[in-house]
């Protein structure tokens, strides 16, 4: 069991690692050979870098663009980031003071995260416009991440694995050493679909989250008139005088 | 007036939005598609090649590798529908394949089909189809429903832009010989002759003489609207509908007030006498830079100082985005002006310098709004800070009128609405579209004709004009409540008394 999990999470990490960087080096090769900022937009490289932070962090144009969804959108990816910062203390001996910090809140985030897939779900079940977009990798994607959540706060609030045991696991996975894992039906349940999730993201939709950085409509500062913008093989264009 | 189905206006404030209405448009009356000599001339292929499945997903792979929107707008949507009710096109056929994300998943389920993993191997799972000939029908109909608007980027939360998708369709579809007629006919007329027309050179120097006679006639003044003129200060590029379409010529009329007024020389060219860059909207790099290479050239030959375009909205984009990436560097002009100016700045900073007088009473009677262009709107500025594009239109028509009024906060600025007959859509066998895409515009301009008096709507796009001029009648509308930023402007300005 133990040996399964550690190549199990050694292959996920590979895969997600791999993936991820093939899609970021294809994202960032690709030239962009127009300016296609959506405007109004930033002057400036900065302002432009600017706009990208705010929607990463504060999902502004989704803002605009619908009040309920924002609000169910945040509650799922703030509760994932708690979540996400609450469990690096299973990977490091001694904890850092951030990760420390949010311990406290560790059960908040969860149960955001939950509520806030909960609520996505409906919402994809109820809005027709909504539905009729949605796919079964949609839809499994949703499942996935609720049977992630629910089987993570079903440890932390009904029954309780050997906490001590998963970090000393995962502690040791990291030095290449395989120990122990505690024996849990919903440990081996939550750490399963947790790899199931690092296998998908680098050939998912997942791929929003390194993507938005690279999108020219947001990235792009709007300095058409000021500065001439020429992609490689736009300029080879010119430079064969066609 | 032929017999079409008029949607029913509802109130712009309820934010009215359609019931599914599941293959409302998929038997729409389609673009006609172009002919082999339109297309040959563009060097595509005349009719739909034996191997056109291999060829376009040959096409589609060149394309993911030279646009990163192409690339990254595949892969990074997560279906969360912000986009859904944000399209005018939907708005007015209630079609769900002419919601944003559905448009983009008819492009998207063929490249996860042959450039995926996940859809190489589970199709079915995750939305990936063969690319079989009822999909390349389902794409000639609803990328040709597609005003390439760039609403939905607005409101996307990655900023994905369905115009890219729907430019990179329409050039895979011409390189397997399906193009479309309207598009291509008209980009072959700018090659040859030098505008969407197909006017030569005679025909329009006549028509600017008949215009310096108008004038002289209504002023008294001897107002030139000159052609190929050398050594000329500014070389203006506008629509080459401005030289016949009303309200469109009016506007040019404004554009030579103006110029008479503030005694700057300028010139139309007969070679590059088109604003309009319609490869634009058949997503083609190479036809756009050769179209605009031709006010290149016209620029060096007349040896202008400076370029000025006139109103049009996607020309304004292809000019104010593209025009520096692909005929630039402009290091041959005055370089104390950006290259190139819109009529509007150049009117704008005439007004705030004094350069020019207006007198509102010119216009009196009038209560105007705006309709702000989705490319100006969307895919450009003016001046120099951004929302230029919106703030300096207003200045110039509120300095020229006793009257304005906005429309619903909506429908204006960033959010404003196509007109419905944007990014070559406007033909009339696509007329029941073009009726339906207007609705939402509609709607916000019967609210404010209803409870603010507002007589007129300005417009600083020819495909605008000739949409509204078109369409709106329908909905009851008098067509002639269209004009053109600078008709306000040419019944405003004092000529005559500058000395």
């Amino acid at each position: 069991m133990s040996t399964l999990f550690a190549s199990l999470f050694a292959f996920a990490t590979l895969v997600l690692v791999a993936g991820l960087a093939a899609k970021i080096w294809q994202f960032a090769r690709t030239p962009a050979p127009l300016k296609i900022p959506t405007s109004p937009a930033p002057l400036t490289r900065r302002g432009a870098a600017l706009r990208v932070a705010g929607e990463v962090a504060l999902f502004q144009s989704l803002f605009k663009s619908n009040k309920p969804l924002w609000l169910f959108a945040v509650l799922f990816h703030l509760g994932l980031a708690v979540v996400v910062a609450r469990h690096l203390r299973y990977f490091q001996d001694p904890v850092w003071l951030p990760v420390r910090l949010v311990q406290p809140f560790g059960l908040y985030g969860g149960l955001m995260m939950v509520a806030g897939l909960a609520l996505l779900t409906l919402r994809r079940m109820l809005v027709a416009r909504v539905a009729f977009v949605t796919g079964p990798s949609d839809w499994l994607m949703l499942v996935l991440l609720l049977a992630i959540g629910a089987s993570g706060l079903t440890m932390k609030a009904v029954a309780h694995t050997d906490i001590v045991g998963v970090k000393a696991f995962f502690v040791g996975l990291m030095h290449l050493q395989v120990r122990p894992l505690p024996d849990d039906p919903v440990l081996a349940v939550h750490l399963g679909l947790v790899a199931v999730l690092m296998l998908v993201f680098p050939f998912s939709k997942l791929l929003h989250a390194p993507g938005i950085f690279f999108s020219p409509t947001r990235n792009q500062a709007d300095d058409a008139r000021e500065r001439r913008h020429l992609a490689p093989w736009a300029a080879r264009l010119e430079a064969e005088g066609n | 007036m032929a017999d079409y189905e008029i949607p029913t206006l509802g109130d712009v404030e309820e934010r009215p939005i359609p019931q599914l209405a599941p293959g409302a448009m998929a038997n729409a009356k389609t673009c006609y598609p172009a002919s082999a000599a339109h297309q040959e001339a563009l060097g595509f292929p005349g009719g739909l090649v034996p191997d056109w499945q291999e060829k376009a997903i040959a096409k589609m792979g060149d394309l993911l590798g030279r646009y990163r929107s192409l690339q990254v707008f595949m892969d990074i949507c997560v279906k969360c529908g912000a986009c859904t009710d944000k399209c005018h096109y939907f708005l007015g056929t209630g079609d769900p394949k002419n919601m944003p994300v559905a448009r983009q998943d008819l492009f998207r389920s063929v490249y996860r089909r042959y450039f995926t993993p996940a859809g190489k191997m589970f199709p079915a799972l995750v939305g990936a189809k063969d690319f079989t000939r009822e999909l390349l029908d389902e794409w000639y109909n609803y990328f040709h429903q597609c005003s390439q608007c760039r609403r939905c980027s607005v409101f996307c939360p990655y900023g994905i832009d369905t115009a890219e998708i729907s430019m990179a369709a329409r050039e895979i579809m011409d390189h397997i010989g399906v193009g479309q007629k309207y598009c291509n006919e008209i980009l072959g007329k700018v090659h040859k002759i030098g505008n969407n027309l197909g006017l030569p050179e005679p025909a329009l120097a006549n028509t600017l003489e008949g215009l310096e006679e108008d004038v002289k006639d209504e002023t008294g003044l001897d107002v030139k609207y000159p052609l190929d003129v050398e050594g000329a200060e500014v070389l203006l590029i506008t629509p080459s509908a401005d030289f016949f379409a009303e309200p469109h010529v009016m506007g040019l009329i404004g554009y030579g007030k103006v110029f008479h007024a503030a005694g700057v020389s300028w010139t139309l060219s007969s070679y590059a006498s088109e604003a309009a860059n319609f490869s634009m909207f058949i997503g083609n790099y190479d036809h756009l830079r050769k179209a605009a290479l031709r006010i290149r050239k016209a620029a060096q030959d007349l040896k202008v100082k400076r370029i000025i375009f006139g109103e049009c909205g996607h020309a304004w984009r292809v000019a104010y985005s593209f025009l520096n990436t692909v005929a630039g560097p402009w290091d041959f002009l005055d370089p104390r002006y950006p290259v190139p100016q819109h009529i509007l700045e150049f009117t704008y900073d005439l007004i705030r310098r004094k350069g020019i007088k207006l007198d509102r009473s010119g216009n009196e009677g009038k209560v105007l709004t705006i309709h702000d262009s989705c490319n100006v709107a969307r895919g450009s500025r003016m001046g120099d800070f951004p929302g230029g594009q919106f703030a300096i239109p207003r200045e110039v028509i509120k300095a020229s009128v006793p009257t304005f009024v906005d429309m619903h906060r909506d429908t204006i600025c960033e959010k404003t609405f196509c007109c419905g007959g944007g990014g070559g859509l406007l033909t009339d066998e696509l007329m029941d579209l073009r009726i339906k895409g207007v609705k939402p515009r509609a709607e916000a301009l019967k609210q404010v004709v209803d409870d603010h008096g507002v007589t007129h709507m300005a417009s600083i796009c020819a495909i605008c004009k000739s949409q509204f001029t078109k369409v709106l009648p329908y909905y009851g509308f008098d067509r002639e409540m269209i004009v053109s930023a600078h008709q306000l402007v040419s019944d405003a300005i004092v000529l005559g008394d500058n000395g």
